[in-house]
């Protein structure tokens, strides 16, 4: 099933975080939101979230069938790794919340050290638990705001072949934020340029290749271009 | 709401250093304002040189032997003497520090007393800061009209009763020994019965009248003088009554003080920080989207603190009541007033922790509003201007601890105006509290 955002908009005051932003995402596949800082991708996120409301438009599924993992590992870092999949799990009501925790141990690797306090956790086991906690109900969409953005490389490309799989096996639809765009050329089957709030271009990386004129530079080369050529 | 309490319980049992400084610091500066305001102040050491020779420290007045011995025996009971022998010994001690000041009764007081040589006179020196110097002072000003005092009655029994022998005739005591008094009224009998038996024209007749005139009179103005003279002898009698406020003693006031201040320090220590690091963790958010409504979580964390808060409280009070005499009967009060005292703290904590955001900022407003709020609730009416105390009347009404005082204090001691109007005040303030921090939370 698809999910779509249409016409959304969203001001803080007088600035005007997101202006008329439509794009949808089927079910099983990845697309990436990208954009210079500010342009309003966590904004973005945070609606499709069903946090922050917009001042118009609308999301087509409800918050509760959607995934939600911030930029920060939103968990308790007094609470062991068990501990915060089953409070979680509890508070969304799956049907076997210790089931389901030992499933997400599972899948996220982090069995070994399911007693652990997450504070003696490194910064990406914390958030492989971030990403376990949005999986709990098993939504058939996920959010993820900068999910590799505190992680090294060999943990990034682990988090990726996981995420990959959810989307591949799982056919669940992931909408993620990066400022890497070489992540988002390896990892999504569609990105979404948004800058100071607008749509830029949604189209496969590719796509946005040609777009730019530049097939004999990098995609992150000519991702800066195609802002430039936008007047950004 | 449930698994929220458990996962703030399970948080709360890993932080053991502030859980043990959340308890600990409210009890240790409710007890210290307990004991401050439960004992008087240590007794001031005075140097005290008697001169008055041994065996002339009695007088005799009207008769009655008056020692004075007795009275410096009370006034020992007020400071901590320092006998001294000399003058230069009793300077030595004060302008050294050892005694805060020196009374010194001059060799002829007794000798003056006895009336020949004017008032008598003690001499009494210095020394210390303002504060110790006032203090002993004002104790040794008290404790000398007390000893005037209690001479001026012995005096004024006497003259009592010389009047009644006076007047009723008896035997009286005076310089040349004791003598029998015929009294007023025997010899207005005589005299009636002298006149009684002369002839109308008699020319004795005329004088006795006249003298038999004198000791009626005398009789009626003796009839005004007793009343008179014990007037004089205690001028001014207090009658004490008391319109409104506290009537509780001052050290049954301390149990009810010290564990409102626990309780107020624990409820809003507690619960703005917990409210607050649900932010610090990110968790907010996560929760706040479909999982848990705004509404739910405060009051989660209301009574999570009101809970801890009053827990502490009430361990704290039948730990007090173990030693000292608090009247057990009224244990089922204590609970209405902990319950709607914790309730109210509490939501004045959440509100806090909404507004601060962060755990430390929500610790550090929770202090700097607590610690003002327990002090003006203590400033009595007669100590400040009345706008001041009028305004200061304003800010207890519209915070917690006042009422939660007040309720205590009516709980544990029977205190007015009884627990049921400061509770009800308390849920009031706990329904405002909570709408501030729903507003606060919208830019939480």
């Amino acid at each position: 099933m698809t999910t779509e955002a249409r016409g959304v908009t969203k001001r803080f005051g007088d600035r005007v975080a997101l202006r008329d932003v439509s794009f949808s995402v089927g079910e099983g596949e990845l697309l990436a939101v990208i954009g210079p800082n500010g342009a309003g991708k966590t904004t973005l996120l945070s609606i499709l979230a069903g946090i922050l409301r917009p001042d118009e438009g609308e999301v087509s599924r409800p918050p509760e069938e959607i995934g939600w993992v911030p930029q920060q590992p939103a968990v308790y870092s007094k609470l062991t790794v068990r501990e915060n999949l089953r409070l979680f799990a509890r508070l969304e009501k799956v049907a076997d919340p210790d089931a389901v925790v030992a499933r997400m141990l599972e899948q996220t690797g982090l069995a070994d050290r399911a007693d652990d306090e997450l504070g003696t956790l490194s910064g990406g086991n914390r958030q492989r638990v971030n990403i376990a906690v949005g999986l709990l109900a098993d939504p058939p969409v996920l959010l993820l705001d900068e999910p590799s953005s505190s992680l090294d490389p060999r943990q990034r490309e682990r988090l990726w072949e996981f995420v990959d799989g959810l989307a591949r096996e799982h056919g669940t639809s992931v909408v993620f934020t990066t400022h890497n765009v070489a992540e988002a050329e390896r990892w999504a089957d569609r990105v979404l340029v948004l800058a100071d709030g607008e749509v830029l271009f949604t189209g496969a990386p590719q796509a946005l290749h040609r777009d730019a004129k530049r097939t004999g530079v990098d995609f992150e080369t000519a991702f800066v271009r195609f802002l430039r050529a936008q007047g950004h | 709401m449930r698994w929220l309490l458990v996962k703030d319980l399970q948080i709360l049992r890993r932080s053991k250093l502030l859980v043990g400084l959340l308890v600990v610091y409210p009890i240790a500066i409710a007890l210290l304002i307990g004991i401050a305001l439960s004992r008087g102040p240590d007794k001031p050491r005075v140097a005290f040189l008697n001169q008055v020779p041994i065996g002339q420290t009695t007088t005799n007045v009207g008769g009655r032997d008056v020692d004075f011995t007795d009275y410096a025996d009370q006034f020992f009971d007020a400071i901590d003497p320092l006998r001294v022998r000399t003058r230069e010994e009793a300077v030595d001690a004060v302008e050294s520090g050892d005694a805060l000041a020196a009374l010194i009764i001059p060799p002829d007081t007794v000798e003056r007393l006895n009336g020949g040589l004017g008032q008598a006179e003690v001499e009494v020196l210095y020394n210390g800061d303002a504060l110790k110097q006032s203090f002993v002072e004002a104790t040794i000003d008290a404790e000398l009209a007390r000893a005037n005092a209690a001479l001026s009655r012995t005096i004024g029994e006497v003259a009592i009763e010389d009047l009644r022998i006076l007047a009723e005739g008896g035997e009286i005591a005076t310089p040349l020994g004791r003598q029998t008094l015929l009294g007023l009224k025997r010899a207005r009998d005589v005299l009636e019965r002298s006149l009684a038996r002369l002839p109308a024209d008699a020319p004795e007749r005329d004088g006795l009248e006249q003298v038999l005139r004198f000791a009626e009179q005398a009789l009626i103005g003796l009839d005004f003088a007793t009343p008179a003279l014990r007037a004089v002898s205690e001028p001014i009698r207090v009658r004490a009554t008391v319109l409104s406020g506290s009537r509780t003693p001052l050290d049954a006031f301390a149990v009810a003080l010290a564990v409102a201040v626990s309780l107020l320090f624990i409820a809003v220590l507690l619960a703005s920080g917990v409210l607050a690091l649900e932010r610090e963790e990110q968790a907010y958010g996560r929760l706040v989207r479909g999982l848990v409504s705004r509404a739910a979580l405060l009051a989660e964390k209301v009574v999570l603190a009101a809970a801890c808060s009053g827990l502490a409280a009430l361990a704290m009070l039948c730990g007090i009541g173990a030693f000292t005499g608090v009247d057990w009967g009224r244990l089922p009060l204590w609970l209405v007033a902990l319950a709607a005292g914790a309730l109210g703290c509490s939501a004045l904590g959440v509100a806090i922790g909404a507004l601060a955001r962060e755990v430390r900022a929500a610790s550090l407003l929770g202090l700097l509003v607590a610690l003002p709020l327990a002090f003006l609730a203590l400033v009595p009416s007669g100590a400040v201007a009345g706008g001041v105390h009028d305004a200061i009347t304003v800010v207890n009404a519209l915070f917690p601890f006042k009422p939660a005082l007040q309720a205590l204090d009516a709980a544990v001691n029977g205190a007015d105006p009884g627990v049921w109007g400061p509770a009800a005040h308390l849920l009031a303030l706990a329904a405002g509290y909570g709408i501030l921090a729903r507003v606060a939370l919208r830019r939480f």
